[in-house]
């Protein structure tokens, strides 16, 4: 008990300094932290973060700060008292103390809307830019119409030594297609802890590409759940050196049958870094005719990374197809051989072929100035870590 | 000068001696056909002088072009013009062939000292040099090897060797697997490659690759050993009487005779 008052202790002045919001917000604020008080920080003895380390960011003194926020798409900002009772809705800080924080430090919401049958074809960009020595709590709440069709894409990105702990709930109507990706390029001493809760209705059909780059210590959380016919695929990429740790959990969870779940995850690993992938799959009893693959591969470059894989399937229903997979390989030495023998150095051969490990990934983003934005900070990254 | 000169060579995988002493001198234009059953070395031979770590060198020595070939990188062979033609050649998925091979040939190029070519040259050259091959051009989009027939592969290797114009080529078993219009389209590309400055050693386990790309001289590899030279003719009597004719026999019929 008391190494919790230590911890959430400072947290409290930092809330109590708060100015004052809106009464119902202030209701939310304090119904989260005072469950935040409870849970304190997740242990490695917690099952969910096992592999994952958070005290530095316990003991860490940070004040409470706020992030830049650049949001491309002025028409859909959406009101945040027209959002009122979806906020929070998604975002159960009961069980998640992270969450349960962002929630006490609710301030700016960036609340996404798109009404129902829209079609917005230029992507949404919404990039969050934290400050030296600061803790921000981003909060995004997407809420897509049914059968409307949008792309979104949240970048997490500052400098120096802070912690970002952000929040989106995104709720995607009946038919709504969502097309979302999250490119975390936070600092190199950040701390990023990032949760993203995703609604579908029936028929809807959502594609996260969650990519990380950035950071030292990184937890992503992605949940999603699915109503009747719905489809889920979620890309993955994970890029680690030096001492860095990302922790990837995610959490499908089939509600009702006829859903469709696809997960591809893939990591990179170089140096003295760590990766956790945790991939949950619920098939709840009424859920039949699910159809969900699960799919984790790593590429380890060096003899001190590790990774931790675990798939996590729950399946109550009978008539259901899942299957999942996990590979942690090397640098294949015979293509290694195969590119020298056509003068292509070794340092080159390297980065080509990491890079081509994390081709899939990059062939499914859907917007072009994204995608060759990542494959220019791809080819950097491999070709500095080749030499 | 010689091009190649290899003098006692050993090489060992593992705790297992492969190569007990091979002797071999390639002067430039010539082609060389190194015959020998399953388990004889000659893979080893090819792939040692391609520079693959896998191989321990543990005697001899190669010179080639007047340098220590063994002190030499797999990159660096290959820029001072050494090329492989894989027995197996390698899928590397999410490189396309294109890509592949413009970084190869701009590479050796630079080496060379010449300036590397810009996209449209080497579409044209690419593409005059696929269709001398026949082959299909999608295969050019197309990740490395990845789905491709085993005729497509061995095609593919050779097609390389056109583009990059190596001084010295290693076919090793480049007419494994193929049906006889594949065997005589590979010999085709390979015999309009032959000049008087360019070397070849054609690695076969059967002679009947020899009646298409017809050789100066004829090795007998037994036991990583060359137990006997000659000129294309005894690539005949090979034909005739067996390996056995020679006293070498397959690595397995020879445990089994022990």
């Amino acid at each position: 008990m008391t190494a919790v008052t230590e911890q959430t202790g400072a947290w409290l002045a930092e809330f109590t300094g708060q100015p004052a919001p809106a009464p119902w917000i202030q209701q939310l604020r304090e119904a989260a932290f005072q469950r935040f008080a409870e849970l304190g920080f997740p242990t490695t003895h917690d099952e969910d973060w096992r592999f994952t380390n958070v005290a530095p960011i316990a003991r860490a003194a940070f004040r409470t700060g706020k992030a830049s926020r650049v949001v491309k798409a002025p028409d859909a900002l959406g009101k945040l008292e027209h959002a009122r009772l979806q906020l929070a809705r998604y975002a159960d800080f009961e069980n998640h103390a992270f969450v349960a924080l962002n929630t006490a430090f609710l301030d700016e919401v960036t609340v996404i809307e798109i009404p129902r049958g829209a079609l917005i074809e230029q992507p949404i960009e919404i990039t969050y830019e934290a400050p030296d020595a600061v803790a921000v709590h981003p909060r995004t709440l997407i809420l897509v119409g049914p059968a409307a069709q949008c792309r979104i894409v949240e970048t997490y990105q500052g400098s120096g030594r802070y912690f970002t702990n952000a929040v989106t709930e995104i709720v995607a109507g009946e038919g709504a297609v969502v097309d979302h990706y999250k490119v975390q390029r936070e600092s190199a001493e950040a701390f990023h802890m990032g949760a993203h809760f995703v609604a579908l209705g029936r028929s809807a059909n959502f594609t996260s590409h969650s990519i990380a780059l950035g950071g030292a210590l990184v937890r992503n959380d992605v949940a999603v759940t699915l109503s009747e016919g719905a489809d889920a695929t979620l890309n993955g990429l994970y890029i680690v050196n030096g001492t860095q740790h990302v922790d990837n959990h995610t959490a499908i969870d089939h509600a009702q049958p006829h859903g469709t779940s696809r997960e591809l995850y893939k990591g990179i690993l170089d140096g003295k870094a760590s990766a956790v992938f945790n991939g949950r799959i619920l098939v709840r009893k009424d859920a039949q005719k699910t159809d969900s693959k699960q799919t984790n591969k790593n590429l380890v470059l060096s003899d001190e990374a590790v990774i931790d894989t675990k798939p996590e399937l729950q399946i109550f229903a009978d008539d259901v197809r899942c299957t999942h997979g996990a590979t942690i390989g090397q640098l294949d030495a015979e293509a290694m051989f195969y590119l020298q023998s056509r003068g292509i150095g070794r340092g080159d051969a390297r980065s080509l072929l990491t890079y081509a490990f994390a081709q899939d990934i990059v062939d499914r983003i859907r917007i072009e100035s994204l995608k060759s934005s990542l494959e220019r900070v791809l080819f950097e990254k491999f070709h500095e870590h080749a030499h | 000068m010689a091009l190649l000169e290899i003098t006692n060579l050993h090489a060992t995988v593992g705790d297992r001696e492969i190569l007990k002493g091979i002797d071999l001198t390639v002067n430039a234009g010539e082609v060389h056909a190194i015959m020998g059953p399953n388990g004889s070395g000659k893979s080893t031979l090819a792939q040692v002088l391609a520079g693959r770590e896998l191989y321990a060198v543990t005697a001899g020595q190669v010179r080639y072009d007047g340098r220590d070939l063994l002190a030499m990188a797999p990159e660096d062979r290959a820029r001072a013009g050494i090329f492989l033609a894989f027995q197996y050649p390698v899928e590397i998925p999410g490189v396309s062939n294109l890509y592949f091979l413009k970084a190869a040939l701009n590479t050796i190029r630079k080496t060379r000292g010449l300036p590397e070519l810009d996209a449209l040259d080497f579409l044209n050259l690419v593409r005059e040099r696929m269709k001398f091959m026949e082959m299909d051009q999608a295969l050019l989009n197309r990740p490395v090897n990845a789905g491709f027939s085993g005729g497509e592969k061995k095609r593919n290797e050779i097609f390389q060797m056109a583009v990059l114009e190596p001084r010295l080529a290693i076919l090793d078993e480049t007419d494994s697997g193929l049906d006889i219009d594949a065997l005589k389209q590979v010999a085709n590309g390979v015999n309009a490659l032959r000049s008087p400055d360019r070397s070849m050693i054609v690695v076969t386990h059967y002679q009947r690759l020899l009646n298409y790309i017809v050789p100066d001289y004829v090795h007998v590899l037994g036991d990583g050993r060359i137990v006997k030279s000659g000129g294309k003719e005894l690539a005949l009597e090979l034909e005739e009487s067996g390996y056995s004719g020679l006293g070498i026999y397959d690595e397995e019929e020879a445990v089994g005779k022990v």
